[in-house]
Formats: C-alpha cells, structure tokens, sequence
C-alpha cells in the first residue's frame, strides 16, 4: 500500500459523500438561511479548523476551477496556504491569490474587499452555526425556535446590551435575518462585512464540519443585520488609513511593532491591498 | 508530568514504559512516588516573560514583536497516515532553528499598557497560594488553588469541560492572546546565603487568554483573562485550563452563571483529578458481594409483600 495522490478521489472525499454534500447544499440554497444537517466526514484536519468548509468545497470542485483559500482576509496565513496545499495536492486544482479570478473561495474570517460577481462561490467555514446557541445551549431548543420564527429572544438580548454598554457588544458573528425568514450566523466575520453579504451576486455556502451543518443564501438574497430603528446596525472599522496602500474604506488589522507596544495599520485582505499598492 | 505535579522528564518516560503505554497508570506511578519527596521549601514565582521560547503564537495579532514563532506542532499538518514508518520507524526530533531560542515579552502585556484588559493580581503569601498537595481541597476555592487543581486535572476533563464552553454551556468568547512552550530556570532563595540559586530548568507551555469584557457606560469595559499553565509540551490542556480558568471566575468578574458544569467550581475540582476518578470508578470491580447480599435479600423481601398485596 502506498500513500501516494493517486489513492485519493478527485477533491478527498469519494463520489457518494459529494453526492450526500451536494444535496445538502440544493436544499440549503432552496431555504435560505436554513441550517441543513449532513453527514460530516473526519478530513485530515482538525475539527474547528475549516472541516465544514473544506468538505463544501470538495463537494463544490471541478478540474476546471481556481480556487482561492483565505483566512483572517489574507491568503499567505498558515491554514489559508495548508487547506490550498491540500487541494492543490488532492485535486490538482489551478490556485489563485487574485480574487478576481478565482471561481471558488473558501474563507474563514473575512469577505473579500473586491465585490464578488455571478459565477464565483464564496465557502464559509463556520464553527458555530447556530445564532441562538449562546443564548440557549440546547439543540432541540434552537430547532423549534427556528421552526417557529420565534426570535424575540436574539431582539432581547440586543436591547440588553445597549442597556448595559450602550450599543450593542458583538463585534463579530453579528446576527443577520437572511430572506426575512431565518436569522443566520454570518460566520465569525467582523460585522463590517456584514453588509456585503446583501444582494451579493456570488453563491454564499456555509459549511460547519463539527457540528454537522451546512446552510447557503443564494445570489440577490436579502440579509439584513439585525437592529433597531433608533440604534441602526453600524458597519465599523478602525479608523485609520492602511499605511501600505493608503486604503481608507477597508477592514485593517492592527499589527503591533515593537515592544513599546507602538501599532501599525493595514489591509487585512492581503489581495486587495497589493491591487491598491500597483 | 502535569497531572502527576512532578517535573522529571526522565521518571515520566519510565513510568509511561513501565505503564506500557497507559497513562493514566503512568500519572499514578509519579503521584505514588511524589509522596515520598519531601517538600523543602518555597520557589522564587517564575516570569515567563524570562522563557527561553521554542514556540510562541498569538491568536489575536497578526504579526507581534519577535514574530510568530511556529515551532514543534502538528498544527497546519495534513492528518494522513504516513505508511512508509510501517517499514521505517524512526521519527525525525524536532530541531529548533538558529535564531529561535529567545525571549518574548508577553503580548498581553501590549494590551495592558493600554488599560484595555485587566491588570492580574499577584499573591505572595503562603495564605494567598495554598498547596494543594499539602493541604485537603476545600471550596470555595481562590484562583491560586483553583489553578492547581487545573492544571493537576486530567487533559480530557479539562478538554470537554473547555469545549462546554465554547459551546454555549457558559460560554465566556476566548481569542489565544499568547501561547509559548519553552525552558525556564526555577530559583529558590537560600536563606543561610541569602541570594537566589537556580536550581532547575524546567519545559512548561503557558496560554493567556483574551475574554469578552465586562463593564458599563459608566465603567470603561476591559477584557478579562483566562490562564492555563502546564508542565511540559502540552498545548491542548494549557488552552483548556485558560478556558475553564475563566468559565470558574464568573463571580469574582460580577457575572452572573448560567448553571453551565464549567462554571461549577464544586464540578470542575472535584472530577478533574484522573487518578481519584480512576481509583473510584474502578473500584466497583472489587469484591462488594457482602452488600449485594443484603440488597438481594432487601428485593426480594419486597417484592414478596408487593406480590402478596397484589394477590390480596
């Protein structure tokens, strides 16, 4: 026996699992924002380290496609470069940084700053699937509650914060209401990302691995943020300047640059900034 | 060696083959053999910022003073089976590159320049960190004695009871602010020549977290803190600890408990510690036909009047 590429399917998982994957994807673009039980494989990475989105993507994958691997926005971050080795190594697929040519785009953390177009998909990697879950741990809770639109108490527990901080404290993971039916978890993105998921023209797939869900918005689908008419949904940033491509509407991290602890800004999408440097 | 609380790298490996491979068995050898040590006197506190660092990430910095040092890991590796060491057995070491034995600042301390995140207490007296190897558990516990039992507490407890949390049963928004695995020397104070000598050099792994704050209009919000400490390589049970050491400190940040296990100190320190769980769970494989006699007789007494009711 050997262990060489040739003993594994095209895209790892074998052609019943993409199939099983594949379906599970048609129902959750049939019911948007709705979470889709499905039978997670083990992949030769960890739980929690983009499983869910890995499998979507193999299931997603044909020989013709560029895929994109991103994490935190940046392509050159360790998992981002170890996931698009993998299917470099397992499906012999064309690789891309520049987000414009890319046909798939699995990310974890970030939408990419360039507007997404009509023939590309964008894989989520997702660790909680469930916006309720922090607010009832329970599963056979979280369904029915689901099932019966009954979300009065996501709205309550906004109003708390504001009550308590004076706006609402979630930064990330941000609740959205996706096709005025579901609230969805936008997957831990900042919520200044938020926006971008509205009317999006790309196809948007979730994949969460551990928890054995996967749900989608198709294209031109409404996701709303959740908010209130006097405390609307704000979409923020730091407010600087990326010091590498002079962006000012982007998304920076904050690197910090020597041991007094001075901070620098800049673009956390990799691709982008380096468009905006030539 | 960190459930057995004994830092001897050379008795773990003998434990574990004398074990053979079972280590929880082996974390009984060391604990039996610690009992016989006696115990000489108190160590100068360690600062990890001193560490001589062979792997050091942080979670919440893309890039940090010192540079993400990646180190030993199995992280980022592609989990398949390597069939070529059926024929070949041997495991290539782990060799650190030239310029990675350094010393980092911690990046929490970045945060904390700031006053964004809460400044840690240090305890000295001897009241204020209690030996728990020396002095029976009592709750409520203080974090000093808390952090003890965690980090003597089994990986596994303490893994699932992590995993609780981030699930939702307490849950308390943990981001790695810095985890490192290295050397550190331990000092101890001589009073009859009264200056420090280092007596040991010892591998721990340390993991700081950054947890969602606390605070209101009127009081600026912080960050708070879990904190995980390991003796040796051991990644996953430094994460652990930190987030179950933050799910514990619920009262003492003004929270209110959510009733979630990990939240319950009573839960947590009195389950985690492997060799009493094993030893009691065991036990039940000993003979106990005395008592079953007397519940048999018990049933069947019963039973006999339940019948004889029935029948009227």
């Amino acid at each position: 026996m050997s262990n060489s590429e040739e003993d594994f399917n095209f895209a790892y998982l074998d052609e019943q699992t993409k199939r099983m994957i594949r379906r599970a994807l048609i129902k959750a673009l049939c019911i948007p924002g709705y979470q889709v039980p499905f039978a997670s494989r083990e992949m030769p990475m960890p739980y929690g380290w983009g499983t869910g989105g890995v499998q979507v993507t193999a299931a997603c994958l044909q020989e013709t496609d560029v895929l994109k691997v991103i994490d935190q926005g940046s392509d050159d971050t360790t998992n981002a470069v170890s996931i698009r080795k993998f299917f470099e190594r397992v499906a012999g697929v064309k690789t891309t940084e520049n987000t414009g040519k890319a046909s798939v785009i699995q990310t974890r953390h970030r939408i990419p700053e360039q507007v997404l177009s009509e023939d590309q998909i964008l894989v989520y990697q997702v660790p909680i699937p469930e916006p309720l879950r922090f607010l009832e741990p329970r599963e056979t809770e979280t369904r029915v509650m689901h099932a019966l639109e009954e979300y009065g108490l996501m709205h309550v527990k906004l109003y708390e914060d504001i009550s308590i901080n004076g706006e609402i404290s979630t930064a990330y993971a941000y609740p959205v209401k996706v096709n005025d039916r579901y609230i969805m978890d936008p997957s831990p993105t900042p919520k200044f990302d938020n926006p971008k998921m509205n009317f999006c023209p790309a196809i948007q797939l979730f994949g969460a691995g551990r928890e054995q869900r996967i749900y989608a918005v198709p294209p031109y689908t409404k996701v709303i943020s959740l908010d209130f008419e006097d405390y609307p949904f704000e979409a923020s940033r730091a407010e600087k300047t990326c010091e590498i491509c002079g962006a000012t509407n982007t998304y920076l991290d904050e690197v910090v640059i020597d041991d007094k602890g001075t901070r620098m800004f800049s673009c956390s999408d990799s691709d982008y900034c380096n468009s905006q440097k030539s | 060696m960190a459930e057995g609380s004994l830092f001897d790298p050379e008795l773990a490996s003998l434990a574990i083959k004398q074990a053979r491979g079972d280590l929880i068995e082996a974390i009984f050898l060391i604990r039996a053999y610690r009992t016989t040590l006696p115990r000489f006197g108190v160590g100068q506190p360690i600062n990890t910022d001193k560490m001589i660092a062979k792997r050091r990430i942080s979670a919440t910095f893309k890039d940090i003073p010192g540079g993400q040092l990646l180190g030993p890991t199995f992280d980022y590796t592609h989990r398949l089976l390597d069939f070529k060491l059926l024929a070949d057995g041997s495991i290539d070491e782990f060799e650190p590159g030239k310029d990675t034995e350094q010393m980092f600042q911690h990046v929490t301390q970045f945060l904390n320049n700031e006053g964004i995140i809460e400044t840690e207490e240090t305890s000295s007296s001897e009241a204020e960190s209690p030996d728990l190897t020396r002095q029976p558990l009592e709750i409520p516990a203080n974090r000093a004695l808390r952090l003890q039992a965690l980090t003597r507490s089994d990986e596994g407890f303490l893994l699932g009871m992590a995993y609780s949390t981030q699930r939702g049963f307490g849950r308390n928004h943990p981001f790695v602010g810095e985890l490192r695995i290295g050397l550190i020397s331990v000092e101890f104070e001589i009073p009859e020549i009264g200056f420090n000598i280092e007596i040991a050099e010892i591998e721990i792994s340390e993991c700081e977290t950054v947890n969602q704050f606390l605070g209101s209009k009127t009081h600026p919000p912080k960050f708070t803190r879990g904190y995980g400490f390991v003796f040796g390589q051991s990644e996953r049970k430094a994460i652990s600890m930190a987030l179950v050491d933050r799910a514990l400190r619920w009262k003492e940040l003004g929270e209110v408990s959510d009733g979630a296990p990990a939240q319950d100190e009573e839960f947590v320190l009195y389950h985690g510690d492997n060799i009493q769980a094993t030893g009691f769970v065991e036990h039940i494989k000993l003979p106990h036909y005395v008592d079953f006699q007397a519940e048999l007789e018990l049933i069947r007494k019963i039973r006999k009047t339940a019948f004889e009711a029935k029948k009227g």
